[in-house]
């Protein structure tokens, strides 16, 4: 970037002419941009229209010959109509909340412990132990509610969680633990097994050295598994779905799909309104957190 | 500060012997090298000796008590890693005062013994760095510094000059030596380079296939090596070996090393090598004990010509390899004495230093 170079003095005292980047170089940068420019367009798309179609009045997403795509003004509505007339801010906003907190807590404290032992552990059966967790995370959602169903209720005869979060905190985790599991255990396979030995000799035992040298390091590998725990619990539909009828313990997901589409009406405005601030929380998340994804904190541990 | 003892000690990785049964006194405050190619069971050792592996058979005993089923961290030992295994996520203070700390060490003290390493290795201006933004010498320093704050009863080494480069390496061998020197602790040092083992070690230990082949001073090892593999593991360039055959001449014994080149066995080595006259034998010679052509007055000093092959120079010396019978062997001379590639030349070797092998036992006789 010769733009941002300090100015240069030659040997003869005068300041010597800074070279432009030659056109081939612009060239390429262009290039780049505009080949970024299709994936920016079909991933931002679906939230832009999301977006413009909460602000507007019912009166002008129904009315025909206007642009879809652009809106008259901005309308509050929408907004006001979910705060008044449905649980979406009193219940739906915070059952998904404290599923998602309570969830991504369980998951990750579990898939942590079992990521380790099976990264660094050597006991009889570790491989097939893990090629078995790998299984169970492939196994679709789709099939494993069927007989959560029934753990659910015979649970449910003891203590009354059918209809209420406690059997989404409870049913999360069956797919959460072993993904968390299975991207932890590469994430503690690189970190090097020096570190955790010298830990040894300075002092620690095996929990020390995973409290004080292995966790930490692990940092980028935890924060990936908290987010993508966040996530899927935040947008998890099927469960909730299933084992949630009441009103009041709905989530985001399916208060919006069953409260906001009345058989085939579709109340467009408060609908994508509902929409647009479910899917925000993700967004700051992940706006915040981005830099964990790529950044290298084991650098400087080994050559 | 502490004897080591190594009573009969086997490590089996499955069905895989890496250590068979190796038996070892190292004295108090003692520097010992433990040197041999890849896979010899040096690290192995090392490693047990630490408590990062768990013992197949035998004994290790630190100072007086047996630790074969003592944690790493009960042990009172520090190792420098070859990849040095600094804390990332710590600054090379945390990283030098981690044990410390984990003992529960008052402040005070902790900021003595870390500023007191820091000062003999100086690093005394990076402690507030992190591991990353050091070089590799630097690296290296904190581990050594994190061991040394430590006050460990014995500092074990794992190759720990063998990720820099060349002039840092040498540069960093003197630096532990001196670091022994004042820092006078039980010392376990493992290489592959039989140059650091020399230059550091008060003892070298030679292993192959999970044996120790030879134990000495490096001296011993140098001039008396009593096998095949530890007169061509130790010195460089390494020790010519030569096919020859012992034969009687004018009432004592000589090499028959070509149909054209005999040489005389000094007086004193007659006994030993009489019983092997007429046997294919191995004759080995140090290319230094080959030199160009000198005035001379002992009688193991035997002048004999060849052909230069091709020439070495070093500076110091000029290596010259030359042709006897089917083997290339080097010799080594002053740069001004030697000939022209393809011209003969005249050499004097210095038959009181050459080693007879028994290529079946591969024992140095």
């Amino acid at each position: 970037m010769s733009s941002n170079t300090t100015a240069i003095t030659g040997s003869d005292g005068r300041e010597l002419a800074l070279n432009k980047a030659p056109i081939w170089r612009q060239r390429k940068a262009a290039l780049n941009y505009i080949a970024l420019l299709p994936y920016v367009f079909f991933a931002l798309f679906p939230f832009y229209i999301m977006f413009i179609t909460s602000i507007k009045t019912d009166q002008e997403i129904n009315q025909l010959g206007e642009s879809p795509f652009w809106a008259t003004g901005i309308a509050t509505e929408n907004y006001i109509y979910l705060a008044t007339h449905t649980g979406f801010f009193e219940h739906w906003f915070v059952n998904t909340l404290i599923v998602t907190v309570a969830v991504t807590i369980i998951s990750v404290s579990v898939g942590t412990l079992a990521a380790y032992a099976l990264a660094r552990l050597r006991f009889r059966g570790v491989e097939i132990f893990g090629v078995s967790v790998f299984i169970t995370y492939l196994i679709p959602q789709t099939l494993l509610f069927i007989p959560l169903i029934d753990v659910i209720n015979t649970i449910d005869d003891y203590v009354p969680i059918r209809d209420t979060y406690w059997s989404l905190i409870l049913t999360y985790p069956t797919f959460l633990i072993p993904f968390v599991t299975w991207l932890l255990m590469g994430y503690f396979k690189t970190i090097p097994v020096e570190v955790e030995e010298c830990a040894y000799l300075d002092g620690c035992s095996r929990l020390g050295a995973l409290w004080r040298v292995v966790l930490p390091m692990a940092v980028p590998g935890i924060m990936c598994a908290i987010l993508f725990c966040i996530t899927l619990s935040w947008n998890e539909l099927l469960y909730s779905l299933v084992f949630i009828q009441d009103e009041t313990a709905k989530t985001i997901s399916v208060g919006v799909i069953t409260e906001l589409i009345r058989g085939d009406i579709y109340y467009w405005g408060s609908l994508m309104a509902a929409c647009f601030i479910g899917a925000l929380p993700i967004i700051i998340i992940y706006g915040f957190f981005m830099d964990y994804f790529t950044s290298g904190l084991t650098a400087g541990a080994i050559k | 500060m502490a004897e080591i003892q190594l009573r009969e000690l086997w490590k089996y990785y499955d069905d895989v012997a890496a250590v068979r049964g190796i038996d070892l006194d190292i004295q108090h405050n003692e520097f010992i090298a433990l040197v041999g190619p890849s896979g010899c069971g040096k690290t192995t050792t090392l490693r047990m000796i630490a408590g990062l592996e768990d013992i197949t058979a035998g004994d290790i005993v630190v100072g007086d008590r047996v630790v074969n089923e003592v944690a790493p961290k009960d042990r009172d030992i520090a190792m420098v890693f070859q990849n040095y295994a600094l804390y990332p996520h710590m600054s090379v203070f945390q990283n030098m005062s981690f044990g410390l700390r984990l003992r529960k060490t008052s402040k005070e003290e902790i900021n003595r013994r870390v500023n007191h390493a820091a000062d003999i290795l100086n690093i005394g201006e990076l402690l507030e760095r992190r591991p990353k933004q050091l070089s590799g010498g630097q690296r290296q320093r904190v581990a050594m510094g994190r061991a040394i704050v430590r006050d460990p009863q014995v500092f074990l080494f794992d190759e720990p000059l063998s990720n820099l480069d060349a002039k840092l390496r040498v540069q960093m061998r003197t630096e532990i030596k001196k670091i022994h020197q004042r820092v006078q602790t039980t010392v376990v040092y493992v290489t592959h380079d039989q140059v650091e083992a020399m230059t550091l070690a008060d003892r070298i230990v030679v292993m192959n296939n999970g044996v120790i082949e030879q134990v000495g001073t490096p001296e011993e090892m140098y001039d008396a090596p009593q096998t095949l593999f530890v007169a061509s593991f130790i010195g460089s360039p390494s020790m010519n070996f030569l096919p020859c055959e012992v034969e009687a001449q004018n009432g004592g014994l000589a090499i028959r090393l070509t149909d054209n080149l005999t040489l005389a066995v000094p007086a004193d080595r007659g006994d030993r090598y009489s019983p092997y006259i007429g046997k294919p034998m191995m004759f080995g010679i140090r290319p230094e004990h080959i030199t160009d052509k000198r005035p001379h007055t002992e009688p193991t000093h035997l002048d004999f010509t060849s052909d230069v092959v091709v020439l070495e120079p070093m500076g110091m010396d000029t290596m010259v390899f030359i042709n006897i019978g089917e083997t290339e062997i080097t010799t080594r001379s002053r740069p001004r004495a030697v000939s022209q590639v393809g011209q003969p030349m005249d050499f004097t070797i210095d038959m009181g230093h050459m080693q007879l092998i028994d290529p079946e036992s591969e024992k140095v006789l």
